[in-house]
């Protein structure tokens, strides 16, 4: 079975050889492609000498325009099942354990690890963590399933998973919107406990304005997206 | 009546010629398409019946509940602008769904020759 690692990276030269050469000892079976999504620095460079495959997107897409870009190489090669692995080595390569064993034991079609139902020592911040909530709260209203963080980038999916975001991905912050297009298309989501280790280089993207910005973008998709048509069942 | 309406007649009507013989222009000049052109010259028609047709403009200040019935021809101005705002707002929306399609697909078409071309130098 062919399996992809997939690393997103914007501006991360200073950390993507890092989660490169740890994935590859972690899981020498993963084929590693990191989707440069327009950096500035030496990113793809970087990354292409760590051995990883690049792709390089010609302008900044975002990270849901970059991701997608990653699962649609994963389908193009006819990858059954995919990691996706941030690039600034906050996700650790240990943990991709946790996230495969219930999609190779057919119980997931989608694991998202997740910061929370653990014993994790994640302390965002109070704004954050509020955020963070509400939209948790609203996301397991849904689908009706208990889901404790939707802003998590580190998942696993299977092949189903994978058809589907390759045709479909949210654009910008997407993690919330992924959450409710697996359940309206009835895919298997389970939330896996992972600790996440702080940034090895690099800052978190979020500001004031991007918060209100986020929070609105993904209330309204949310909202809408309740109004849209159930989708026809996949097989 | 204390305006003089056959001035704004004058005027108004002047207005939306110029504004038609822009779009036109623009037309034969090929720099804009029939497709985006058409809810201008939409636009522009209906407000030129307004401005001459002044019965027209009194009905529908009347019925829209407009005191004066010029700012009646304002209000449809400023709506059919929103008009033509929101188009414009789906149409970028398209736009740049496609242009991240095209990017995607360029960027993983590139990856795929530089395999290609590793996987040839590896086999000669």
């Amino acid at each position: 079975m062919r399996k992809a690692a997939i690393v997103p990276a914007y501006n991360e030269a200073r950390s993507i050889a890092g989660v490169v050469a740890e994935l590859h000892a972690a899981h020498p079976e993963l084929e590693i492609v990191v989707i440069d999504d327009g950096s500035t620095d030496e990113t793809a460079a970087v990354a292409r000498r760590a051995g990883a495959e690049v792709v390089q997107l010609p302008f900044n897409l975002g990270i849901g325009g970059a991701v997608q870009t990653g699962i649609e190489w994963a389908r193009r090669r006819g990858c059954e099942l995919a990691v996706q692995v941030d690039g600034d080595g906050q996700h650790d390569p240990c943990e991709i354990e946790k996230l495969l064993e219930p999609i190779l034991s057919g119980s997931a079609d989608v694991t998202v690890g997740t910061r929370f139902a653990g014993n994790g020592t994640y302390r965002p911040s109070i704004a954050r963590r509020i955020g963070i909530g509400v939209f948790a709260g609203l996301v397991s209203l849904i689908v009706r399933q208990r889901v404790t963080d939707t802003t998590s980038g580190f998942r696993a999916m299977n092949e189903r998973a994978i058809e589907l975001f390759a045709d479909e991905y949210p654009y910008d912050y997407p993690e919330v919107e992924a959450t409710v297009l697996i359940f309206r298309h009835r895919l298997r989501l389970v939330e896996v406990p992972v600790t996440m280790r702080q940034r090895e280089a690099g800052r978190s993207s979020i500001t004031v304005f991007r918060s209100l910005y986020y929070m609105g973008k993904v209330s309204l998709a949310l909202f809408v997206g309740l109004l849209r048509p159930r989708p026809a069942l996949a097989k | 009546m204390t305006y003089s309406s056959g001035r704004l007649t004058f005027v108004a009507g002047f207005a939306v010629l110029v504004v038609l013989g822009v779009v036109i222009e623009l037309i034969r000049r090929r720099r804009l398409h029939e497709r985006y052109a058409l809810l201008w010259i939409v636009t522009g028609l209906v407000m030129l019946v307004l401005a001459v047709w002044r019965g027209a403009l009194y009905a529908l200040a009347d019925a829209a509940g407009v005191a004066y019935p010029p700012s009646a021809l304002y209000m449809v101005a400023g709506l059919f602008v929103l008009v033509v705002l929101l188009h414009y707002s789906t149409v970028l929306s398209r736009l740049s769904e496609e242009n991240k399609t095209l990017a995607q697909r360029l960027a993983l078409l590139e990856s795929e020759r530089e395999s290609a071309r590793k996987g040839d130098r590896r086999a000669a």
